[in-house]
């Protein structure tokens, strides 16, 4: 293909396509700022005439917007927390000590990857409502606290720390402990910011679970809330996008702001066939 | 011997907690689809009963339960194939020398991947409709009379497809654009030089060094487009006609709204075998047409 007809087809597609993915979102944002019933005109309306904060103000004031926007934070954090030390752990033993079975249940716990999450679900509500965790913090976060994927993500990574390092740290006498607190967490700094990047939009993004174990609606969080109050608001578009731009601006702005180690995450995952 | 001790101090708190609430639930899974677990059970272990494959049989027998079958495998058979050629397009694109502010564009193709499922969909439900939505005015604009996308039985599964194209393709156009990459230059400098045209070169170099990926990929994806939920759920309801049912929406209505959760388990171990079969299917396949 000629190069000066190359240029403007390639860029005017890619336009094109940005268009088409960012226009939702930047419709949302604008509608968020109408008046209540400005958007259902004929045209659609791009722009609100006057930009105004109220459905802002009413979901907080009267929609419980910073109770769901506090749990959502806190579980997402909490979860987060909670993964790392169980995964980084974890997924730095498969790849650097030695003990007996170790590849065999590595293995299993890799088919297993093919069983999707939804068939534990009913069995799971029925433990934890025995635990007396249903309806609570700790339902949610449960699932979440050790993953076979955010193992397997620190195990590859985890592979190309060299065993001279680790063996020299020995010979000295220094403890495992020391050593994984030391040598080893530092090593793994880049791998412990994706998989938290991961967890984080993961939980703050996750809706059937928190859905089918939260009945209390003072616990839930922001999807849950959001899926509920558009039942209820059906009619009220410019509300519902202020309640769609507060869960999505979050998540939006943790991944541009540690992109680079989003993408790497989600390339080592996906050459694990 | 000490290291290995000190080692199961690490691997132990994982393997325990995936081992407690991953392994044991699945097989109680299974345990518990051959019952028939209802409220009265939830309320008093005495009232539960073993029933063989009672369960299944029913759910064999139930419209509702094909119905759902149908649309979650015409969400699948349509909705991945466009996907992947979306994200394979975006790849291209994005890969290619002519392509400027490719950080810009990577990021604002691949923005939709980590919106939250639940809020998107929300604004596409307005975007859809079928009076004051963006999608029939722009369409409208080329001459296509309005159609009312989520509320006709015909529509509201390809408006479904539709949103889903829009919210993942970006996932599987990273994994492409880095197989691109990965395909060495020698390879089209060479077919320049036989005076391939670019056409000719996507046909004979580009798809045979991606195919392994884009098998992969489809794997994947497949695996994930089963699991149809969230969209449903936001936009339709199921409806309308329950033309938007998915295999995981009964799912969750028969175990969680009424409390069959016997028969919500049936429906997961039928689900997860289905999905299975596929995915071993599909890996046979791709052996063969790799090896």
């Amino acid at each position: 293909m000629k190069r000066r007809l190359a240029t403007p087809l390639v860029n005017g597609l890619l336009l094109g396509a940005a268009l088409i993915t960012l226009f939702p979102l930047l419709w949302m944002a604008s509608v968020s700022l109408m008046a209540p019933g400005e958007a259902s005109a004929i045209p659609p309306p791009l722009l609100p005439a006057r930009a105004t904060f109220g459905n802002y103000r009413e979901l907080f004031a009267h929609g419980g917007l910073w109770r769901y926007l506090a749990n959502s934070v806190f579980l997402a954090t909490a979860a987060t927390l909670a993964s790392l030390a169980f995964n980084v752990a974890a997924g730095y033993a498969f790849a650097k000590l030695r003990f007996p079975g170790r590849d065999r249940i590595f293995r299993v716990l890799l088919g297993a990857l093919v069983i999707p999450g939804q068939v534990a679900m009913v069995p799971l509500f029925l433990l934890l409502k025995q635990l007396g965790l249903v309806n609570s913090y700790g339902g949610v976060i449960v699932p979440a606290l050790a993953s076979i994927f955010g193992i397997f993500l620190v195990r590859q990574y985890a592979l190309s720390i060299p065993d001279d390092l680790l063996e020299a740290a020995r010979i000295d006498g220094a403890s495992e402990f020391r050593i994984f607190g030391s040598i080893v967490l530092p090593a793994l700094k880049p791998i412990i910011v994706t998989l938290a990047v991961f967890t984080l939009l993961g939980t703050w993004n996750d809706f059937m679970w928190p859905l089918i174990v939260l009945t209390d609606k003072d616990l839930y969080t922001l999807p849950v809330a959001l899926a509920a109050l558009s039942r209820e608001h059906v009619q009220d578009d410019e509300l519902m996008m202020a309640g769609s731009v507060i869960t999505i601006v979050p998540v939006l702005l943790v991944f541009l702001s540690l992109q680079r180690y989003y993408l790497q995450g989600l390339l080592a995952g996906s050459v694990k066939g | 011997m000490r290291r290995s001790r000190a080692a199961w101090w690490f691997v132990g708190p994982a393997l325990a907690v995936i081992g407690v609430f991953f392994f044991l639930p699945v097989l109680a899974a299974l345990a518990l689809s051959i019952t028939d677990f209802d409220i009265y059970a939830l309320a008093d272990l005495r009232n539960l009963r073993l029933v063989g494959l009672r369960n299944y049989v029913e759910l064999l027998q139930t419209p509702l339960f094909w119905h759902a079958l149908g649309n979650t495998l015409y969400f699948v058979v349509a909705g991945v194939p466009l996907s992947i050629a979306a994200s394979l397009g975006a790849a291209l694109l994005l890969h290619s020398r002519a392509a400027r502010f490719k950080a810009f564009f990577r990021t604002a193709l691949f923005a939709p991947v980590v919106t939250t499922l639940v809020a998107s969909a929300v604004v596409w439900r307005y975007l859809f409709n079928a009076r004051y939505g963006w999608l029939n005015y722009a369409l409208g604009g080329i001459g296509i009379p309005p159609i009312d996308w989520l509320g006709d039985p015909r529509w509201a599964m390809p408006a479904i497809i539709v949103f889903a194209v829009w919210k993942n393709f970006g996932y599987n156009m990273i994994i492409l654009l880095a197989g691109l990459q990965a395909i060495p230059v020698e390879l089209y400098e060479a077919a320049r030089i036989d005076g391939a045209s670019f056409g000719r070169q996507f046909r004979y170099v580009t798809l045979p060094m991606l195919s392994p990926m884009l098998l992969m990929v489809g794997i994947l994806t497949v695996a994930g487009y089963f699991q149809l939920f969230a969209e449903p759920y936001v936009m339709t309801q199921g409806g309308p006609l329950q033309s938007t049912v998915s295999v995981l929406y009964l799912m969750y209505e028969e175990g969680f709204k009424w409390w069959n959760l016997g028969s919500a388990s049936a429906v997961a171990f039928v689900l997860f075998l289905l999905i299975f079969a596929v995915t071993a299917v599909q890996l046979r396949w791709m052996r063969r047409s790799v090896a």
